[in-house]
């Protein structure tokens, strides 16, 4: 039954989920373009590009990619597979939380983890790339949003806009 | 530093709408949103409150932002509260989103639709790209831990191993690196 695989799936990615919902862009697309063939390349790209324009938590991904795989009940359990198991462990944890707070193994996982959420964020940038098979005026547009977004205090969505105006305009 | 007292306990009604306004506001995370309405506008809790509580959220895996709803749902209305939270931080979004989907699987497949969105993966992708090199500038020892930046990319991107395992074995080695840099100070 998909759903209840699309739930299993997501909540074992779940427990690797550090740096949210964004870091697991690469293993979703393995999961859901490559090993189940339930998305291909082009609408995987379209859902991130309609997650990005929505408003709301970056977990949103999540429940686009379940419900084009499985409709409502898809999203539902998708976006409930990505959130409950680390809130269950949260709700549990959270008392005890001053007791490991700064202690050595704690300070040396939370320091540890950064550089590998570094180096799936860039893998799933250059999955996007990939998948959305960026020509030389795509690619153009991505380097100057790179340049632009870190020179320039601009907000997102004056990024999100200017996307989708070139695009509408056939010019990437 | 922000003006400690918080301005009593919310109530559930109250919990669900607080964090509903988070999740409506904010575009591609809502973090600092979260922190505005708890810290700044609501007094539900004090700047070291925060970032006391966020620790633990940061510190696992998961959306953070939700980790952070169940927590101060449990914190005000136990149980109750931790379910109700995170739903409100929800529900708005995803009903946003809903609908989204439900017009791509109508006009998805429209040429100016295919275009808009072609747009908006680009730079998408300029974005990731621009986070990932500002996350990586902040780390702290970059010789020691941008080699298992490094090996996360060639794991993941190039021979696309599995998730699971690439994150297993490298926790151990960032963070292995990380207990001995720790150590040495």
């Amino acid at each position: 039954m998909i759903v209840l695989q699309l739930f299993l799936d997501f909540a074992l990615l779940s427990f690797v989920a550090f740096g949210g919902a964004t870091a697991l862009l690469p293993e979703m697309h393995r999961v859901v373009v490559d090993n189940h063939h339930w998305l291909n390349d082009t609408t995987f790209t379209h859902l991130y590009a309609i997650a990005q324009a929505a408003p709301g938590p970056n977990v949103l991904v999540v429940t686009l990619i379940g419900w084009e795989v499985a409709g409502l009940a898809g999203a539902l359990a998708a976006t409930a597979a990505m959130c409950l198991p680390m809130s269950i462990v949260i709700y549990l944890l959270i008392d005890r939380w001053e007791a490991f707070a700064g202690k050595r193994w704690q300070r040396a996982i939370s320091l540890g983890v950064s550089p590998l959420a570094v180096g799936l964020i860039f893998s799933g940038a250059t999955l996007i790339a990939q998948a959305a098979d960026f020509g030389w005026a795509t690619w153009l547009l991505a380097i100057a949003t790179v340049i632009a977004n870190l020179r320039l205090k601009l907000h997102p969505l004056w990024f999100i806009a200017a996307g989708a105006a070139l695009g509408l305009a056939g010019l990437v | 530093m922000e003006q400690a007292g918080s301005k009593g306990r919310p109530d559930l009604r109250a919990l669900f709408l607080g964090f509903s306004s988070v999740g409506l506001s904010g575009f591609g995370g809502v973090l600092p949103f979260a922190r505005r309405m708890l810290v700044d506008e609501r007094r539900w809790m004090t700047a070291e409150e925060f970032n006391a509580q966020l620790g633990l959220c940061q510190f696992l895996p998961g959306p953070n932002v939700i980790n952070l709803a169940v927590v101060v749902g449990k914190r005000y209305q136990g149980l109750f509260g931790a379910i109700v939270a995170p739903l409100g931080l929800m529900a708005g979004p995803l009903a946003i989103v809903l609908l989204l989907a439900l017009f791509y699987d109508a006009y998805g497949s429209l040429p100016q639709a295919q275009g808009m969105l072609r747009g908006i993966a680009a730079v998408g992708c300029g974005l990731l790209f621009a986070m990932a090199w500002r996350m990586g500038m902040a780390i702290k020892d970059k010789p020691w831990f941008l080699p298992c930046t490094v090996l996360v990319v060639v794991a993941i991107a190039g021979l696309r191993w599995p998730m699971p395992w690439v994150m297993l074995a490298g926790l151990i080695l960032s963070g292995g690196v990380a207990y001995w840099r720790l150590g040495r100070k």
